[in-house]
Order: structure tokens, then sequence, then C-alpha cells
């Protein structure tokens, strides 16, 4: 009886195991044949990358389907480093990314890569200061010295100068920045690398950087968390994070000398203004923009697009998503707190599509 | 109905040879079978774990041939000038997990022998209960308890105090900011201290009666009895488990990236921010771009997996010398 019984075990083990690997073979030739789709099956286009344009992507992936049936996107949030990677390796079609790519990494690439801007986000100055229920105002100068660790108190001239009124208290400022690699950090440092040379050769930007000062908070809520439960302390978070949260955050003074709280308006403005430097390179950065409305501290979100697509479907499916994207997606952002594109860089992008071959 | 179908099988095929007559009649015992299919399941550990330390190993390549042994000394962390150093990491772990044992060990045993040798069993069921439930909760729902309570109180009540009364030591001086080496560290403690005190219990469980039946017999009080005899009996299996929990702690990641203050910086105060090795692999994991910052990520990997080997190996070392005379076997 017991042997009877271990051999029953040592069947069903091996019935397990065989079904294991046709299940797992058969998934296998399912993803295999959804690539190249003839006429009338679903397309299966593969997207991955930026955390932070997720949720662009999930709605526009879905409205687009509802519209097209036929085509079905998939994108995986695993970060714009994965996406870039995952992008250079063939294994999705599409890549996302919070920051351009620069020549030395483009040069990785087999073939040309498009990178089109798709939406804006912008980083704000969030604060915790008991007894203090108002915007504050911030210069570049206070924001460069209190992340070089220059600016040690609340009360410093540079801070009391731009905020008569306001009652700043004699306290140690408690720096909070981002711990995780984001396209938020590139956008603050890239900012501070523009109005501060010392912020340039001492740390310089990226999506993570050697942080002169300060405590790190993972993710945008990490970051929030920390500022809300720290009295006396400063970080910079999403827009989109502080829309969705109704938070209270500063405003930035612009190259214009106008103080600008950022808002959906103010950051495409940012855009609009540097639309001649775009059209030559549209890596271009638009921090620190030159209009009297715009945010300074404002950047685009990339979807990266290889220049050659040898399946004709993917060919037409992608290109008609992007001319989508321009026109509809775009009308789409506000409703989830993302900023529009300006026109005049609709316009540029629209004249990018023909490259895809 | 066994011997139908041996027989049936034998009709059906030419008379084996003798050797392989034998084979397969143990294989029709089932123990060849289970040898051979535990041992590949054996056999896949090590496997694994070789795999590991390989693609660890060669995907680090790029970081450890432009760093080289200054990777393991050095303090800076700069993804913008490429330039990386482990060790504020590798302190920041050895700290947090050190901490950690400090306060789970004493609670961990001696929770365990109380559930073991003391309670009434009724209780000590439901406590145990209970216990394994908290080895169940992940570890993201430590990481919030932690930002809302156990922050709070560190920077408003704990730190204060200690500061106050011990403040002469550089352990506990310098600004306090709630978050850093001490959060960490205590956090690590509650989530461990459920896997000393159920393994450990367990532990002192199967000591055998008899060990304290002959104790008791000789006028050993209870307590003499549990702290004489039967706790050096389970020794073996307490530190079992206290390993068990190290690992734990050396590897744990997000509960502990949400209080330690993420700064890769080299404190002597346990109020200052710290960052740990698993904490800063999951945070700039995913937005890495570059191949020698990527490749000093996985180099972080190989340095923790190598620094679990050695504190193990030490651990087992301290055991071994603190424990030569009379040692039980469990």
């Amino acid at each position: 009886m017991k042997i009877q019984k271990s051999r029953m075990l040592v069947w069903a083990l091996s019935i397990a195991i065989a079904g294991l690997i046709l299940s797992a073979s058969s998934s296998k030739s399912a993803n295999l044949s959804s690539g190249e789709s003839p006429a009338g099956q679903t397309l299966l286009l593969n997207a991955a990358g930026s955390t932070f344009a997720y949720p662009v992507y999930s709605k526009w992936f879905n409205s687009y389907h509802q519209e097209h049936p036929n085509v079905e996107f998939n994108y995986a949030s695993i970060g714009s480093g994965g996406g870039i990677a995952q992008l250079r390796a063939g294994t999705v079609d599409l890549g996302a990314s919070d920051m351009t790519m620069n020549d030395k990494l483009l040069a990785t690439f087999k073939g040309k890569t498009l990178q089109f801007p798709i939406a804006l986000g912008a980083a704000v100055p969030a604060y915790n200061i008991p007894g203090v229920n108002v915007a504050l105002k911030f210069t570049p100068q206070a924001l460069a010295g209190i992340y070089l660790g220059k600016i040690t108190k609340w009360n410093d001239s540079e801070l009391a100068r731009a905020n008569p009124g306001v009652k700043l208290p004699n306290q140690k400022i408690i720096v909070v920045h981002r711990s995780d690699g984001s396209g938020t950090t590139f956008i603050w440092c890239d900012y501070l690398s523009k109005i501060s040379p010392e912020w340039k050769t001492k740390v310089g930007a990226n999506t993570s950087v050697n942080w002169p000062v300060g405590l790190g908070g993972k993710g945008n809520e990490g970051v929030v968390g920390l500022v809300e439960q720290t009295p006396y302390s400063l970080g910079y978070a999403e827009l989109t994070y502080c829309l969705q949260n109704n938070m209270l955050y500063g405003t930035v003074r612009n190259s214009s000398g106008n103080y600008i709280k950022a808002t959906l308006a103010s950051v495409t403005a940012a855009a609009a203004d540097n639309a001649s430097e775009l059209q030559k390179d549209i890596r271009a950065s638009i921090t620190n923009a030159p209009g009297k409305d715009s945010y300074p501290i404002s950047s685009f979100t990339y979807l990266l697009v290889p220049a050659s697509i040898p399946n004709a479907f993917k060919l037409d499916a992608i290109k008609d998503f992007l001319s989508w994207m321009l026109s509809e997606g775009q009308t789409q952002l506000q409703s989830i707190s993302f900023a529009p594109l300006p026109q005049a860089m609709v316009d540029i992008e629209k004249s990018m599509i023909p490259q895809i071959q | 109905m066994g011997t139908v179908v041996t027989s049936s099988v034998r009709n059906a095929r030419p008379e084996p040879s003798g050797r392989a007559r034998a084979f397969l009649k143990r294989l029709q015992n089932g123990d060849a079978i289970a040898h051979h299919l535990t041992l590949l399941f054996a056999l896949s550990i090590l496997l694994i774990t070789g795999l590991l330390v390989f693609e660890l190993y060669v995907h680090s390549a790029a970081s450890r041939q432009q760093f080289g042994w200054h990777f393991l000394v050095t303090s800076t962390w700069d993804p913008v000038s490429n330039q990386f150093g482990a060790l504020p990491f590798i302190y920041g772990t050895v700290v947090t997990t050190a901490i950690s044992l400090l306060m789970a060990i004493p609670l961990g045993v001696g929770g365990a022998i109380f559930l073991a040798e003391f309670a009434p069993p009724r209780i000590s069921d439901y406590l145990t209960f209970v216990v394994e439930l908290l080895a169940a909760v992940p570890s993201v729902i430590y990481g919030l308890l932690a930002i809302f309570t156990v922050v709070p109180l560190l920077r408003e009540q704990v730190d204060p105090f200690l500061q106050n009364k011990l403040g002469f030591l550089p352990l506990f001086q310098g600004p306090i900011y709630g978050v850093g080496f001490l959060a960490a560290g205590v956090v690590l403690a509650i989530m461990i201290v459920p896997f000393i005190l159920s393994v450990s219990r367990q532990i002192l469980l199967a000591v055998p009666n008899e060990q304290r039946e002959a104790a008791l017999s000789l006028g050993a009080t209870r307590w003499e009895t549990t702290w004489k005899v039967v706790a050096p009996y389970a020794r073996t299996g307490i530190f079992g488990s206290v390993f068990l929990a190290m690992a734990r702690a050396l590897g744990e990641t997000m509960a502990v990236t949400m209080v330690i203050g993420n700064t890769p910086k080299i404190n002597a105060s346990l109020f200052a921010p710290g960052y740990s090795i698993a904490a800063v692999i999951a945070n700039e994991f995913t937005e890495a771009t570059g191949r020698v910052y990527l490749q000093a990520l996985i180099e972080l990997g190989l340095v923790l997996f190598v620094l679990t080997i050695i504190l193990n190996a030490l651990a087992r070392v301290l055991i071994l010398a603190t424990t030569q005379r009379g040692t039980a076997h469990t």
C-alpha cells in the first residue's frame, strides 16, 4: 500500500512537470505569433520605461485601444533606465524616458532612435514650517543655497528679502530630496545647474546625484511624507503629485524676475518659450525658460521610437498612434494633471513622424 | 495490486540481467526515485547560488575593473561623475543589522523561553499564532508603521531622552531627524523578533523531557532547569534562528529605505541618516543609465552577498569560541 502511494506520487509529479513544460512552451509560441499580425488580428505593441509617465501611457493606450480595437499596447513601468535598456536590446517596440538620451548613449543603439516629447512635468518646492501657511517665494539663489548647504536657516536674509511680511523662524532647514532615481530629480538638478555655477561643477544633473546635504525619501510620497512629518523641512516634489493631493507649495522666481506658481498653464508656457531651440534640437532643456509667465523648473517626458521599423503592421500602427497622441491624446492630459504640449511643439513633432520608416 | 503490475511487466519483456534486475527492483520500490529526485532538489540550491554569484560577478566586470578594491573603501557615490564607492552602504548595512540583533535576540529568545517552558499551553498556542502572523506581514507595512509611529516617537521622545542621558557618547550626538540608523535598526528588530521567537520556541519544545525531569529530580528549580539544562541543549538551534534573522535583516530593503534617511554618509551618531546596500539598489536600479553606474549597483549586490557570508562565518566562529565546553548537540 505504501509503495503504491509513493508510486502514485511519482506519477503525479511527472504529470505536473510535463504540464508545466507544455504550458510554458505553448505560452511562448503565443507570444511569438502576436508580434507579426496579419490583417484582422490584434497587433500587440510592447512599451516600457518611465514610472512618472505611467498614468499618461496607461490612459492613452487604453483610449487608443478602444478606438482601434486591433491594436493593443502593453506598458511596463520599470523606470526610464529600464526602458532605454529594453529598447536597446530590442525586447520592446517603444521606450519611455524622463531624461533625454545624449549622443554617447544614442551611439550604443543599433539604429537611429527618435525622441518625442509627449507631455510636461515640473518640480515644485514643498515645505513644512509650523506657523507659516502661505505660499513662500523662492529665488533661484535661495534654492541653490539651501541644496548646497550654504543657506541653513529659514530666517536667512536671502529668504527673508523675498518674503516680506512672513515671519520666518530662526530654525535649521532640514533638506529632503528623492532617494530613488527619478526624472523629477533630474529636472530639479538641471535647473540648479543652470542658475548656479557652483552646483553645476560640484553636483551636476542626473536622475540620482551626490547630494551635498539632506535626507532621502523614496518616491514623491516618500519626500512629501518626510516633509509633512518633519518640522522646518523643505523638499521638492512632482507637480502632478502635488495637484492631485491639493498641497501647498512655493513659487519660484523665473528669469524675467516674476514669481511664478507652477500650474499646468505656466508649465506649458515654459515649453512654448523655448520652441525655437527645440526646433533645432528636440532634446533642448526648458528649465529656466525666458518667458514672463513661464515656470522655470519644467521638463518634458519622452517617448523613444526607433527610426527604422521593419514590420509594416507595427510601423503603420506606431505612426498612427503618434499622430493620435499629438492631437487627441494631448486633450486628455489635463484630466490626469499633466501639462499638455504647446502648439509649437506639436507642429515640430508632427514633422518628425515621416522620419520613421 | 503491486505484484500484479510487476509480473505483467516481466512477462512483456525479456528477462533482464542480474544487475539491471536489481536496479529495476529498487526502482519499483521507489527508493531510487526518491533518492535521485531529492538529490536533484538539493543540487538545484547549489546551482541557483552558483548562478547568482556568477551573474553578479560577470555583470559587474566594468565596475570591478574601473574601481578595483577601492570600491570597498571609498565613500563617494556620484552618478553624475561616475564615481562609486560602497563603504557608506556597507557601514549602514552592518550597523542597522547590529542594532536590530542587539534588540531582537534578548526579546526573541526570552519570549521563546517563556512560551516553551513557562506559559500555560493554551496561552502559548495563542501567542505563537500571533507571532507567526507577524512574521508573515509584508515589509512595506512595517515601513509604513515605522514612518507613522516609530519615527515620530524616536524624534520627539526617545532620541532627545537618549541624547540627554547618554549624550557624552558619540553614538548619541548630533542633530535629531527621527529617520536614521536607529530608526532602521528598531524597525528591523521588530521584523526579525518573530523569526527568532518562533524558531527558538520550536527548538526548545523539541528538547527531550527526560532532560528536564533529570534536572528537576536533582533539585534544580524551574528556572535553573531552563537556563542550565534546556537552553544549552537547544543552543545550536537557537543560534540557527539568529542566523536566519540576521540574513533577513541584512537583505531587508523596503522597510529600511523608508526610514534610514537614504544618505550615503558614514556617521558615528545613530541619529544620523545613512544608507544600506539593499536600499540603494532598490532605489537607483530602475532609473540607472550608463554602463558603469548600472554595474556598480550590481557589484553592490555581490558585496552584499559576500558580506552575508562573512558575517555568517564570523558569527559561527564566535559561537564556536564561546561554546567550547560541554556542547550539547541537537
